[in-house]
């Protein structure tokens, strides 16, 4: 009986994998690290709270019991002046009240949450001085899910970490390979390059299937961040990252001789992408120049198709441009790869 | 019937050294067949071209009847070698096993994983990682994986070196098992005693080049003599001392060289009981004081001595 050396190949890489530990933890403990001190971080709290300080003076108390009345959603303090300047500047307070005639709002105009607290004092102000509001309004408040920073942070880690154990996992290994010349001494034997190549394709798909569910799982249980799309959508699209990057851990580690030649690498590869492909933020802060460019990045369009289907349950038809980008950075870093390869 | 290995004007360079400097062999089927020679000398550049892993600059290769080329007919011919190779790390986090089935998992033809652990002793082994293997223990499963394809061929370069004399001995019991049941082996080493032990030709190579060609008592005899005298003189300074003049020397009875080392003195002398009165006559009459005399039948140590001029370990 003989075992399919494809077969022995892929179970090799898998047990190097699992029995290092450190690679345990950057795979399936780091980004469930990242998700809960963002998540904690970044949560949405309460209804903001804005808080203003009236300045000590004549009048301050009967001002600040005006503000407490008339706009119960500020935080309001009696400073003196010297203090109000400092939690003005520090951002403790984001607006200053002076009582006197006129009274004299104090902030910086440049900060939305002083110019949302000259607003709701104003208001406060206006009608404890008899100001009445002719139309008849009524709130009617929503919390939209998917609308959280949580909501918007796990996609992006999922797509993160999709990127990071690509590259790292396949990268790393081929070249620690070359290094010890354990390349060279398959070479040595009838092994089939392809079976070489395809045992990390095929050793990242079998991880990547804890991953996804070690990071949504939790995000689910922690912050019950949801799947509004379908999970076969999800496996899918996480599926043709994996090999994406995995194409490009391959291209990458290509022809690099050393371990340190190849984390240069890697890290010129991926640190664009963690700053620009949107995974902490929404890449639609970068001028629209970038744009294209931001766009034309894998990470950036796993992210999307990932936020697509996570957050909208958008249906996979509809995710073409951005899986196109995907596969054909994975299949052009594939084929270079595999012509630019050195084997000894 | 066509020789196992043939090569005819290997040339490798590396810049502007010279590694491989026109070697021409022939190995015949069934032989053991050792490169010899001091760090540097070409050999596992030698033994990489013959394994097909590196491109000579110049110079044919046939392994087993066949050359080198690429894709299926290149992996037919690997099927049937066994190969080591000096600097291979095998993966650390593999038990000993798991290592020798992924191996097996290349070849046709094949040993069963136990077979080929009780070849090199290593059954206690085979639920232990790599990385915890001694030195010794890892020759023996590089070796492993080069037996584990039943090979006709086996190539294995420098397999004991760095190895206490048990593990050596160990590994020399392994090739001399493969060589009974029919294999043929071509073998590097710096060790003398190892090459005479296991092989029956023996090519002695030197910057590139072979120097010396033939079976390991072929090549002592062509010293002219069986034995080695070697001395050392103490003037007190810890430098050697005024050594006779080596007319002097070579005129004693039964002398057939003289060479002088920077440290001591050896002579190739036909009969030691005539030669080794006469040597201490003569110091006696110079007035000189021995602080070192020993005499050693000759080994292929003393044929690359008197061929370079060179001790092989330290060249
Ligand atoms: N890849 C390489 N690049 C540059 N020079 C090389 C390379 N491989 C070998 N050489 C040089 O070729 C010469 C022969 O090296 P080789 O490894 O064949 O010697 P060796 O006889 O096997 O020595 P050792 O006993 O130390 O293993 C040496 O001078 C070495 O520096
Ligand atoms: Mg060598």
């Amino acid at each position: 009986m003989r075992d399919h050396p494809l077969g022995q190949l892929t179970l090799a890489r898998m047990r190097e994998f699992y029995r290092e530990p450190e690679a345990i933890f950057w795979v399936f403990g780091f980004p469930i690290v990242l998700a809960f001190a963002l998540g904690i971080a970044f949560r949405n709290r309460g209804p903001g709270e804005l808080r203003v300080a009236v300045l000590r003076g004549p009048g301050d108390s009967a001002l600040a019991a005006a503000l407490r009345r008339g706009a119960p959603g500020l935080a309001v303090t009696v400073l003196d002046s010297g203090e109000a300047r400092l939690a003005l500047r520090t951002g403790r307070v984001a607006l200053g009240v002076l009582p006197g005639d006129p009274i004299v709002y104090r902030y910086d105009s440049t900060r939305t949450e002083s110019r949302l607290a000259r607003l709701e004092v104003d208001a406060a102000v206006q009608r404890a001085h008899g100001r009445a509001d002719p139309a008849v309004v009524r709130d009617e408040r929503v919390t939209e899910p998917g609308s959280r920073y949580i909501d918007f942070l796990i996609p992006g880690l999922l797509g993160m970490n999709l990127m990071g154990s690509g590259l790292w996992g396949v990268g790393f290994s081929v070249v620690q390979a070359r290094t010890k010349k354990l390349l060279k001494r398959y070479m040595a034997t009838p092994m089939r390059k392809s079976h070489y190549l395809l045992s990390f394709v095929l050793s990242r798909l079998v991880f990547l299937f804890l991953e996804i569910a070690a990071l949504v799982g939790f995000g689910w249980w922690m912050f019950h961040v949801g799947v509004r799309g379908s999970f076969v959508a999800l496996g899918f699209i996480t599926t043709l990252g994996a090999l994406s990057f995995a194409g490009l851990g391959m291209l990458v580690a290509s022809r690099a001789r050393t371990i340190e030649a190849v984390s240069g690498l890697m890290n010129l590869v991926m640190l664009p992408m963690w700053i620009l492909s949107g995974t902490f933020f929404s890449y639609a802060r970068f001028p629209d120049a970038m744009q294209p460019f931001v766009k034309a990045l894998p990470l950036t369009a796993l992210n999307d198709a990932l936020r697509a289907v996570m957050i909208d349950g958008t249906a996979l038809a509809q995710l073409g441009p951005p899986l196109a980008i995907v596969v054909a950075w994975g299949l052009v870093s594939f084929g270079v790869a595999l012509r630019i390869f050195r084997w000894r | 019937m066509f020789p196992a290995i043939r090569c005819a004007q290997l040339v490798k360079r590396y810049g502007e050294v010279v590694a491989v400097a026109g070697i021409d062999l022939a190995v015949e089927t069934g032989e053991c067949f050792g490169l010899l020679g001091p760090n540097g000398a070409g050999k596992t550049t030698t033994i990489e071209i013959l394994e097909g892993l590196t491109v000579p600059d110049a110079g044919e290769v046939e392994v087993l009847g066949r050359r080198w080329t690429d894709g299926a007919e290149a992996r037919a011919l690997r099927e049937r070698l066994g190969i080591q190779l000096q600097e291979t790390q095998l993966a650390d986090k593999l038990t000993v096993e798991e290592t020798v089935r992924l191996f097996r998992s290349f070849y046709r033809a094949s040993h069963s994983v136990d077979e080929v652990l009780a070849l090199v002793e290593l059954e206690e082994k085979r639920r232990a990682w790599v990385g915890k293997l001694s030195g010794g223990q890892k020759q023996r499963l590089a070796v492993a994986c080069a037996l584990v394809s039943r090979p006709e061929l086996l190539f294995l370069d420098e397999p004991t070196t760095g190895l206490d004399p048990q593990s050596r001995r160990q590994l020399w019991d392994v090739i001399s098992r493969f060589r009974a049941a029919g294999g043929t082996v071509l073998l590097t080493t710096h060790y003398m005693e190892e090459a005479e032990r296991l092989c029956d030709r023996v090519a002695i190579m030197d910057h590139g080049k072979v120097i010396a060609l033939d079976t390991p008592r072929a090549l002592i005899a062509s010293l002219g003599a069986e034995h080695v005298v070697e001395f050392a003189l103490a003037d007190g300074t810890g430098r050697p001392g005024a050594a006779p003049p080596p007319e002097d020397l070579a005129a004693l009875p039964g002398v057939r060289t003289v060479r002088l080392g920077p440290d001591r003195v050896a002579l190739t002398v036909a009969e030691v009981h005539r030669a080794v009165p006469a040597l201490l006559a003569l110091l006696e009459r110079r007035g000189a004081e021995l602080s070192l005399l020993a005499t050693h039948h000759a080994t292929l140590e003393d044929v690359f001595v008197a061929l370079t001029g060179r001790q092989l370990r330290d060249a």
